[in-house]
């Protein structure tokens, strides 16, 4: 394996579905975080929720695959309501906690034996995505652009998901310049100042707790698509905290961090994971020190590095302000 | 200038606690609320005249920044009933309540920081279409209306001096500046009731000035005003009437010139009991006590 090559899976990766299917959930994030202040550690349950609503409705309840789509994004906007209704009256802490909870309730409710019958237990569904992929025009095995390629599935998926991505970024984008998108950065700053001026703060929070489950929704049901499977054990919370970091990696609250935070996140795994593996083939990393087996590991070692670097020199990640940061720190 | 007690609304009021008042634009009755053992707020009845300038005085403690929360919908009532321009508005929800013209500032001032100045300002003004979801994607519904708010929240920077700071973030305001601004802020909603919670507080005293000058203003726009200020220099010069808490209670009401003559209110600041010489008896009792406990907390411990 030459460097050549690594730099080309890196580039791969970054504009492949993994990046594409965080960029969107990122979004979503971003909505909750960025610009709201809601502690959201559950996005995955909202992905788990677009993928579970797609699969189940086509392949359980044999729905037309099109309506599947809306079953997938109304099941991440009930799942929006159920966390928000109980939880958006108290402090921001509190969601935290319920949304980290509830995501990993929902992943072991799907994987048990007792709803099998819907979610398919822990080998999920399959059989769901035929129906899109006969629209598919690549129906070559693999595409190759210069140096690098796609198989034709993915880049169906590709062609079709990012341009949904900078959509979905654009009308955020308006969204957050409107009267609308004041009212809710302002009750980040301060909730009790909006409130004081007439704004109705929980309908506010609900909204756009629903707006970014929604995207985290979407972004699952591409990586159902994607995939043409839901499996439980994707739906780990650590997918949460990779997502908040792609998140701080770009810069919490700006249009294009989640894009870019997201690119960069999985270009970071890749070009250490090829890099890491590229030497240690060499033989120039000692065997007491790092094992090929344990370069998976590894990589994610080097990214936290890279994050608390950045953290240390540019806090504000890649897009943000450091002014603004800086007024944050009271 | 004190208030000209012969020409106003409130001259053939009397002065005693719970007193109605000619024109009332908020009325408060048997409004109590209680913190685990502490009965914070009882107040049995008072009233607000329309128009004029109401400071809320007493000592630390009196229960008047509670009070104001329970006005303001910001803490829930045990019980009692408040009427805002005729209508009950008891148990109302702050957000209404500023819809329905009563708007209040903070003691400890909330800019919202990482907004500019200009945005701050929009914020308040009610009824503003972009801010539903769905048309905030439209620009074309709400440009003309954010255009005029704008043009508004121009004015007012202007007349609070703070025009120059227009683009910048609300944090990097001074303390004063911010004072000016959540004014200015509460403003743009255009309140028919502001309640100020301690807004000279932490303010230079170049600074209190120009502040008080802006509360006077407000009176001339026919805005009524109920204020919370510890400092008796200011609460005479712009207040019409003033009430003064104690331990939760209204203990008195009267114009500025005569609060400070009334024996109770003397008693609630310079403490009748609390802070006053003790007899010997009373100081034998509270030694005997105190030792009781120590011996008590001891035993516990061995």
């Amino acid at each position: 394996m030459n460097l050549g090559s690594v730099f080309e899976q890196t580039i791969s990766q970054m504009f492949g579905v993994n990046a594409m299917v965080f960029a969107m959930a990122v979004i979503g994030l971003n909505v909750h975080f960025g610009y709201t202040g809601l502690l959201n550690f559950g996005q995955i349950g909202f992905v788990a929720m677009g993928g579970y609503g797609l699969g189940m409705s086509i392949t359980i309840f044999g729905w037309n695959p099109w309506l599947g789509l809306l079953v997938g994004l109304l099941y991440a906007l009930l799942f929006a309501l159920l966390l928000g209704i109980p939880t958006l009256r108290l402090r921001g802490d509190y969601l935290a906690i319920v949304t980290i909870a509830a995501s990993e309730v929902l992943r072991i409710l799907v994987r048990s034996t007792t709803v099998a019958e819907w979610t398919g237990g822990n080998t999920g569904l399959t059989g769901f995505a035929d129906a899109f992929y006969e629209l598919n025009p690549f129906t070559e095995r693999v595409y190759e652009f210069g140096p690098f390629f796609y198989t034709g599935p993915n880049l169906f998926i590709l062609t079709i998901g990012w341009p949904l991505v900078l959509l979905v970024t654009l009308l955020v984008w308006q969204l957050m310049r409107s009267p609308w998108g004041r009212v809710v950065k302002a009750i980040r700053e301060d909730e009790d100042a909006a409130r004081a001026l007439g704004k109705n703060a929980y309908w506010y929070k609900m909204q756009a707790l629903m707006l970014g489950g929604v995207i985290g929704g979407l972004a699952g049901i591409l990586l159902a698509i994607a995939n043409s499977t839901v499996q439980p054990d994707y739906f780990v919370p650590v997918q949460t905290f990779f997502m908040w970091t792609a998140l701080i990696l770009g810069g919490v609250g700006r249009v294009w961090s989640p894009i870019v935070g997201s690119m960069l996140f999985w270009g970071l795994l890749t070009v250490s994971d090829g890099v890491l593996r590229s030497f240690e083939s060499e033989g120039w990393i000692p065997r007491w020190l790092m094992s090929a087996a344990q370069v998976g590991q590894i990589r994610f070692m080097l990214v936290g590095v890279v994050l608390a670097l950045l953290m240390v020199y540019r806090p504000q990640g890649l897009f943000g302000s450091r002014e603004e940061m800086m007024l944050d720190a009271r | 200038m004190p208030a000209d007690i012969a020409g106003s609304p409130l001259a053939g009021v009397p002065h005693e606690p719970g007193v109605d008042k000619p024109d009332p634009i908020l009325a408060v009755q048997g409004m109590s609320k209680s913190f685990g053992g502490l009965l914070a707020v009882d107040v049995d009845k008072v009233s607000v005249q329309r128009g004029l300038i109401t400071a809320l005085i007493g000592p630390n403690g009196a229960g008047k920044t509670t009070f104001f929360n329970l006005l303001t919908g910001f803490d829930e009532v045990d019980s009692g009933t408040a009427t805002f321009d005729g209508r009950d508005v008891s148990g109302m929800s702050p957000f209404r309540l500023a819809n329905m013209g009563m708007v209040r500032t903070f003691q400890l001032t909330k800019s919202l920081t990482r907004l500019s100045v200009i945005e701050n300002m929009k914020l308040g003004a009610r009824d503003q279409r972009g801010e539903s979801f769905l048309p905030a994607f439209i620009p074309f519904f709400w440009r003309d209306q954010e255009e005029d708010i704008e043009d508004r929240a121009e004015a007012l920077l202007e007349r609070f001096q703070l025009s120059h700071m227009r683009d910048e973030y609300a944090g990097t305001l001074s303390g004063g500046q911010r004072k000016l601004l959540e004014m200015a802020r509460a403003l743009m909603a255009e309140p028919r009731l502001v309640m100020l919670d301690e807004p000279m507080a932490g303010v230079n005293p170049a600074l209190t000035q120009s502040l008080l000058e802006h509360v006077k203003g407000l009176r001339t726009q026919g805005i009524t005003v109920v204020f919370v200020e510890h400092n008796m220099d200011v609460v005479r010069d712009i207040s019409d009437w003033v009430v003064v808490m104690s331990e939760g209670r209204v203990i008195f009401e009267g114009p500025p010139d005569v609060i400070s003559q009334d024996p109770a209110v003397i008693d609630a600041y310079l403490g009748a009991h609390h802070d006053a010489p003790l007899t010997e008896e009373q100081e034998e009792k509270q030694i005997a006590s105190a030792e009781a406990e120590l011996a008590e907390s001891e035993g516990e411990n061995t």
